[in-house]
């Protein structure tokens, strides 16, 4: 930020001076944190480990090793073998690839959605607004984990099935916030200077709009992956996944908890590895949270 | 001055002693260095300034406050026998709302929206030991009334919301002196009223200094609004002050070249002088020069003026300056900088802009009541009101931005839509509009460059590197350099932001520039700047100008015609020197002689000294 002829932190006439910080920069700044460096590392290992892991796997997901249930050592593998005798390790390498591209794709549809939803029933100024905003209100009315295990069971734990129920489901929760965030942006005199020109409602959403509520939205993204990847965990232990038999971090955490006594490690792999993953996002909304908080004081009528 | 009367307080010790006063931020820049003053009792102490000249961290160090990142570093503020920046936060507790109170700029937001006002100022009195139930209710009763306000228990029992600005600033007051103080501060109490109200609360903050014998602060960034009330005046410059004396002298011999620049940028009511805008920018903390912090910008620089900062120098009795030649320049004449302006003859009759019996509502509100309008060719013409009066409604309209209204807009031959949306690309280009505050017309979002070119690119007139180009172009037009395109609006000031949005609206050569309250948000020596820049453009380019404002001194620097609106109706509509010489109407002189101008300044000063000792309640 180059330097500025006059002293911003000084009071400037009337009117509150715009908290104006760019979303890369919003990203990087918040990399400074020590608790955003943390999460980001804890997100990276598990990201990493559910790409690579089928290709450095021991041995495949549906492998005979040796006998259930045995603990690490010998033919059971540095972490043991399963209720059905599988390699552990291997089937963790294998079980979190399906976890993270369903998180991250009905998150990502729950996110478009509901900002497109948000920005409208914003701009809206009209029933449109209440319309929207109270079908929202509806879907909210039911926790997640309950639409999601309706939608299951009448169609079936079908891939497209658990990601359009995730995403049903969060796009309410991003709309609510995305709404709130961009009323205040839509009284200001810029959105008037871009209707007075006769912008389209489409660019007005999108090129005004929408770059002024990326701050609260990153964080919105980085909360609503922790819960979509709880979710789909919860679905999978209580055996609603597209391949009940195929290795799946919620499925293991089920199909070992019987042996939690005698062989932990079948059931505490994934439960540790999801517990990272969801402290990792947490920690990273939390950072970026902060990081716009403090820039918006930082910048404030002070 | 030995004319002073002897009822004056200036002799009387001072009530509060202000030495040295040193301020920091806490990266090692000076914001504040070396002001002393004095304020006896009952006596108005005027703090003129630019923004970032540190007035407002002076005025919060008399309570022992430094905002965040700033600390006091030097000094000392006596009040009495008592230091105040030696005391701990116990000590300033008690202080602050009882000895020392301060008034806030923003009326609504210092008033919590929760609580009656009744409860309020219950809550000031018993924060400093009151606690008799029938005594407080007297007490909040005769407060009320002091401030011209009704002590009727029902009218106690509204909530801030329920009150207009000024009203809920004359509460404030009455918090202020609730305790009767000794010492009261006011930041900007009346920037956000309209001229009137601003006459008003200016009048009760006189006489109830006077009535109780109380030393007051009164920070502002405009010369007129402070000479309306106070005897002296400190003008501070990049952190120091840099003249101190009485207003009238000041207006007439200031011995300090700032000051008689801030004193040109006035707009005056008589004489239709263009304004001249001070060139260059204030030094900001960390980077401000060695010697004079203003001879960058000064015309009368020396070689000398670079060596060191220049000792407060007195040139007569009570006026002093830190200029190295300001016993030169007290002897000037002050100069009329603005030549006298040759408006463009507004072009026979050929009109580009007619309103006929234009009616607009808000949802069941009738806000304008059948207006007709007639914009010339070349014509700049003013519309001039109170808060209230209808006259944004008026320009909303114009521009389509305000769609519940009815009658006819003509734009040459075009009979206009109402709403921006359903007009034509083509009028649309050609009524361009300027928004009041240009901390939120520009998108914090976007570059300068981006925001400048996107009319080029929605009315498809040019893109790519011809759009950049004519973006540069633009910016200089409007005296900033084409490299502000790389930046963002926080990176600028408030003027230069108002310039970026004046750029936005004419590089897409529109006839008819709309400008609703440009100035109001600026200080005064940007204001006479942007006026300036304003009344440029419309000769050079030839437009059409609708000029909309409460300041009406401020249209005799540019607008032909003038129209005065109140309640929605057309009181007073004809040339600008005609409607301000001989005004037809009550209400178009009430608005003339409220505005604080070099002028009306001077009589009123003059007017109410000695203090008078009767309980002055305004009515």
């Amino acid at each position: 930020m180059s330097a500025t002829e006059q002293a911003p932190a000084l009071a400037e006439g009337v009117g509150t001076p715009t908290p104006a910080v760019r979303s890369t920069a919003l990203l990087a700044r918040s990399l400074r944190l020590w608790r955003t460096r943390i999460g980001a590392l804890f997100v990276l290992i598990l990201v990493v480990i559910a790409i690579v892991g089928p290709w450095v796997a021991p041995h495949g997901a549906a492998e005979f090793v040796a006998i259930p249930n045995s603990p690490p050592g010998g033919d059971a593998g540095v972490l043991g073998t399963d209720y059905l005798g599988q390699d552990v390790l291997s089937r963790f390498l294998y079980g979190g690839r399906g976890i993270l591209v369903m998180a991250a794709v009905s998150t990502a549809i729950g996110l478009i959605a509901g900002v497109v939803i948000g920005l409208v029933a914003a701009y809206a100024h009209n029933a449109l607004d209440d319309v929207l905003m109270r079908a929202m209100d509806v879907i909210m009315a039911f926790p997640q984990i309950m639409l999601a295990l309706v939608a299951v069971s009448l169609v079936g734990a079908q891939l497209w099935v658990i990601i359009a129920a995730i995403a049903v489901t969060t796009a309410p929760r991003v709309a609510r916030v995305a709404r709130g965030a961009a009323q205040p942006v839509v009284e200001r005199d810029f959105v008037a200077a871009t209707e007075s020109m006769g912008l389209s409602r489409v660019r007005i959403l999108s090129g005004e709009l929408l770059p002024n509520i990326l701050g609260p939205m990153m964080v919105e993204a980085s909360l609503r992956l922790t819960y979509s990847i709880g979710v789909i965990a919860a679905l999978a232990f209580l055996g609603l996944s597209p391949d009940p038999n195929g290795a799946n971090w919620g499925s293991m955490i089920q199909q070992n908890q019987i042996a939690l006594s005698t062989q932990p490690w079948g059931a505490l792999t994934p439960i540790l590895a999801i517990a990272l993953l969801t402290m990792g996002t947490g920690l990273i909304g939390d950072g970026i949270a902060r990081t716009a908080a403090g820039i918006d004081r930082e910048r404030g009528d002070e | 001055m030995s004319d002073r009367p002897s009822l004056d307080t200036a002799n009387s010790a001072a009530a509060v002693s202000v030495q040295d006063l040193q301020i920091s931020t806490t990266t090692g820049a000076q914001v504040v260095t070396d002001v002393s003053f004095e304020i006896a009792s009952g006596e108005v102490l005027g703090l003129v300034g630019e923004s970032g000249s540190g007035k407002t961290t002076v005025g919060l160090a008399l309570l022992g406050h430094a905002r965040r990142g700033l600390f006091i570093d030097g000094g000392t503020v006596m009040l009495g026998d008592h230091d105040i920046l030696g005391m701990d936060d116990a000590e300033l507790r008690r202080l602050r709302g009882s000895q020392v109170t301060y008034v806030p700029q923003d009326p609504a937001s210092s008033l919590n929206p929760a609580l009656r006002i009744g409860v309020q100022l219950r809550e000031v009195l018993e924060a400093h030991g009151s606690t008799g139930a029938k005594d407080n209710a007297e007490r909040i009763a005769e407060m009320m009334r002091e401030v011209a306000l009704s002590d009727d228990p029902a009218y106690l029992r509204r909530y801030p919301h329920e009150l207009s600005g000024g009203q809920q600033q004359r509460v404030g007051l009455a918090m202020a002196f609730a305790n009767r103080p000794r010492l009261i501060v006011l930041d900007e109490p009346t920037t956000g009223l309209d001229v009137t109200t601003q006459a008003t609360v200016l009048a009760t903050v006189r006489e109830l200094a006077a009535l109780h014998d109380v030393a007051a602060l009164y920070v502002s960034h405009d010369l007129a609004v402070v000479a309306a009330l106070a005897r002296r005046v400190a003008v501070m410059y990049a952190g120091r002050v840099v003249e101190l004396g009485l207003a009238e002298d000041l207006f007439v011999s200031a011995a300090h070249p700032y000051t008689r620049r801030l004193v040109g940028a006035i707009p005056r009511l008589a004489g239709g002088r263009s304004l001249v805008g001070i060139p260059g920018h204030a030094p900001s903390p960390g980077r401000r020069p060695q010697g004079c912090a203003f001879a960058p910008r000064c015309s009368l620089r020396i070689d000398e003026c670079d060596v060191e900062v220049p000792p407060l120098t007195p040139v007569r009795p009570e006026h002093s300056a830190r200029c190295v030649r300001a016993r030169e320049v007290v002897q000037q004449t002050q100069a009329k900088v603005g030549d006298p302006i040759g408006m463009n003859p507004a072009d026979d009759d050929s009109s580009v802009l007619t309103l006929t019996d234009v009616v607009a509502s808000y949802g069941k509100t009738e806000v304008l009541h059948s207006i007709s309008l007639n914009l010339e060719h070349h014509e700049c013409l003013a519309v001039v009101g109170e808060s209230g009066s209808g006259k944004t409604t008026t320009a909303r309209s114009i521009a389509g931005l305000h769609r519940d209204w009815t009658g006819s807009i003509r734009l040459g031959d075009t009979e206009l839509e109402t709403s921006a949306r359903s007009r034509s690309t083509e009028s649309r280009r050609q009524i361009q509009y300027i928004f009041q505050n240009p901390y939120g017309s520009l998108n914090p979002r976007k570059t300068v460059g981006e925001t400048v070119g996107q009319p080029l690119a929605v009315f498809g007139l040019a893109k790519g590197r011809d759009a950049d180009r004519r973006v540069g172009e633009m910016l200089e037009q409007v005296s900033l350099s084409a490299s502000y395109a790389q930046r963002y609006p926080d990176q600028l000031s408030g003027g230069e932001r108002q310039r970026v949005a004046i750029a936005r609206a004419l590089i897409s050569g529109p006839s008819i520039l709309i400008c609703d309250e440009v100035t109001s948000a600026l200080d005064v020596s940007v204001q006479a700047a942007i006026v300036e820049l304003l009344g440029n453009l419309q000769r050079e380019l030839g437009l059409s100008m609708v000029f909309v404002t409460h300041n009406l001194p401020l249209v005799r620097s540019i607008a032909q015609k003038v129209v005065v609106l109140s309640e929605g109706n057309i009181i007073e509509y004809g040339p600008t020197a005609d409607v301000l010489a001989h005004p037809t109407q009550d209400y178009t002189r009430e608005l003339i002689s409220n505005t604080p101008s070099l002028e009306t300044a001077s009589v009123q000063t003059r007017a109410t000294r000695p203090p008078r000792t009767q309980p002055g309640v305004p009515t």
